[in-house]
């Protein structure tokens, strides 16, 4: 087990959650990235363990991004759920840093367990102790993860980790991991405390 | 020199059709065969030493070989995808060898039924067979023969110019390395067939269409072709495009008759004359015929992915939110058909006003995609001289 990793990187920028999500991710496996942006996950898991990768983006820009990056993307809406992809159809889904962005949050951790044999789940923790801090002065949280401010977010369905883990109780998915980190270092001591961003492993009960 | 400002930059300039002759019999699909025939096509840009940049564009319902460039200075028009095709234009000539033909049974040169049948020495008419998508596609691999390309960069089409990009994956799967089906379906629709069965009954009721021997007779159909290309018009076009193209605009007065008074219908009476005098109704017939029965997976008791199975080239999908004749989720049935077989695909649904016109339009995103892709595409760096 490995505490207290350093994965920020000074020559790129380089999300927290890459290193972590590459860890989790088999070699040669089919991984399918919802909201993928540029497609920046995809490319350093094609890189570094030769995945067969498809994206998922709703947005003009970075679905020209991603093909200009040579990444596989399918231009559709989350919010519609994962019609064209059939059960079990992939090793991995994967939802990075996209779920507090989602009206239909439910449905889309419920699709990523029916089309992935797995599914990994990151988000900006809301329980982080700046966020309460923040709040408890009275304004919303505005951070380096949590960049918008209340009028322009578009992150509709914030949750803490303590949230999740209730989420996935109910709805009988099986947590396989959790890490959680804050500024690249590994959390495990209060996590919903002191943990900024949380990282689910999932599997369909 | 191929380029010649006076047409414009980015043009292809000045072009010539060439017509490719086949002396050995082609049997179609329903059996009939054709003892020999010819296709027109032209070609832009240089093919490379290995041969690995040649890019076949293949045309929709009424589509020519004439993709791009004029046939002289003072040509009023431009081949009809000439937004596309061109120097540093999406489909770059500069870096690809771009050929468009006109398909069989076509009556812009190839062997069709205005042509001559070698056996009577009279014109084909009613007696030319019905060519099908999968006709089409033999044809072209024959023309890919006799042009020394053993293996296509790409095939690209839109509408029906898709369905025959996606059947080149199917048929000749090692021979093209990369498909872009635009504005396509993996079969027609109900609602689909009933447009084209609508604009057919027009042309085959016409008194003058004379069961398609109407050559015969020295008289054209152009009253039933008129209305068959006005009808396909409307379902080319949105809802939204015509109400802000046209709107109810009149052209003066109301005259209580029934002329042409609201904008719209001159727009289309116009769009109909101009078609039923430079195409060929028998010709228009067999196009939508092949659009009727072209269905991949029709073999594979429905199932596409089955039908796809055996495909091996890299896809490019694209659709466009407001074309109810191809609608985006006929291109995502491609799609997942795709997924399903682990297929490399890219899939863009493109937010655009104009219909099923859309994918002739040079919108600039659209045109971005395209031009993301096809710069993806590896090609040879020898250029042969």
């Amino acid at each position: 087990m490995q505490n207290n990793v350093n994965i920020t990187n000074s020559t790129q920028e380089f999300r927290q959650d890459f290193a972590i999500i590459s860890g989790w991710v088999k070699f040669g496996s089919k991984v399918l990235d919802l909201g993928c942006g540029d497609g920046a996950l995809l490319q350093f898991l094609r890189s570094g363990l030769e995945v067969k990768g498809y994206g998922v983006e709703k947005d003009d820009a970075n679905w020209l991004t991603c093909m200009n990056n040579g990444v596989n993307v399918i231009q559709m809406d989350l919010e519609d759920g994962l019609s064209g992809f059939e059960d079990q159809s992939f090793d991995t889904v994967i939802l990075s840093q996209t779920l507090q962005a989602m009206h239909n949050t439910e449905g889309i951790v419920l699709e990523m367990l029916r089309v992935g044999r797995e599914v990994i789940v990151t988000f900006p923790n809301f329980g982080y102790w700046r966020n309460r801090v923040q709040i408890l002065s009275g304004n919303m949280p505005v951070s380096k993860i949590l960049p918008y401010q209340w009028f322009d977010t578009p992150n509709v369905h914030l949750c803490t980790i303590n949230d999740f883990d209730e989420f996935c109780k109910n709805h009988k998915i099986s947590v396989l991991e959790r890490k959680v980190i804050t500024d690249g270092n590994q959390i495990d001591f209060m996590p919903n405390f002191l943990g900024n961003l949380a990282i689910y492993r999932l599997k369909a009960n | 020199m191929t380029e010649n400002n006076s047409v414009g930059t980015g043009s292809v300039g000045i072009v010539a059709p060439q017509t490719a002759h086949f002396a050995k019999p082609l049997t179609l699909k329903s059996g009939a065969v054709l003892p020999q025939f010819d296709l027109v096509y032209e070609t832009y840009g240089t093919l490379n030493a290995d041969k690995s940049n040649a890019v076949l564009i293949c045309h929709a319902l009424s589509g020519t070989h004439h993709v791009a460039g004029k046939y002289s200075e003072n040509d009023k028009y431009a081949g009809w995808w000439d937004n596309l095709v061109g120097p540093n234009k999406p489909l770059d000539t500069n870096k690809f060898f771009v050929i468009g033909l006109n398909n069989l049974g076509g009556c812009h040169g190839s062997t069709g039924p205005v042509s001559n049948n070698p056996d009577t020495n009279q014109q084909w008419g009613s007696q030319f067979p019905v060519v099908t998508v999968e006709d089409w596609v033999k044809s072209q691999a024959l023309l890919a023969d006799y042009l020394g390309i053993q293996q296509l960069a790409a095939v690209i089409g839109g509408s029906l110019g898709g369905m025959q990009a996606l059947q080149w994956t199917i048929a000749y799967p090692e021979r093209v390395r990369h498909a872009l089906v635009i504005a396509s379906a993996p079969n027609l629709t109900a609602q689909n067939i009933a447009f084209n069965e609508v604009a057919r009954q027009a042309i085959i009721t016409d008194p003058e269409f004379h069961g398609g021997d109407y050559y015969a007779h020295q008289v054209l159909p152009r009253r039933g072709l008129r209305i068959a290309r006005m009808l396909g018009h409307i379902t080319y076009l949105s809802d939204d495009a015509m109400g802000a193209k046209f709107g109810r605009k009149l052209k003066g007065d109301i005259k209580y008759s029934f002329d042409a008074e609201f904008e719209m219908e001159s727009y289309l009476r116009y769009q109909g004359d101009k078609f039923a005098g430079e195409f060929d109704a028998n010709t228009y017939l067999r196009m939508t015929r092949a659009l009727d029965y072209y269905d991949p997976a029709l073999n594979f008791d429905g199932d596409l992915s089955a039908a796809l199975n055996k495909v091996t080239a890299k896809f490019l999908v694209v659709s466009f939110t407001s074309d109810w004749r191809f609608s985006p989720a006929r291109s995502r049935e491609i799609v997942k058909a795709l997924l399903d077989n682990e297929r490399t695909v890219s899939y863009a649904e493109v937010t655009a006003a104009h219909g099923h016109d859309a994918f002739l339009m040079p919108d600039a995103h659209y045109h971005n995609i395209l031009r993301a892709y096809l710069n993806s595409i590896e090609v040879g760096t020898h250029h042969a001289k």
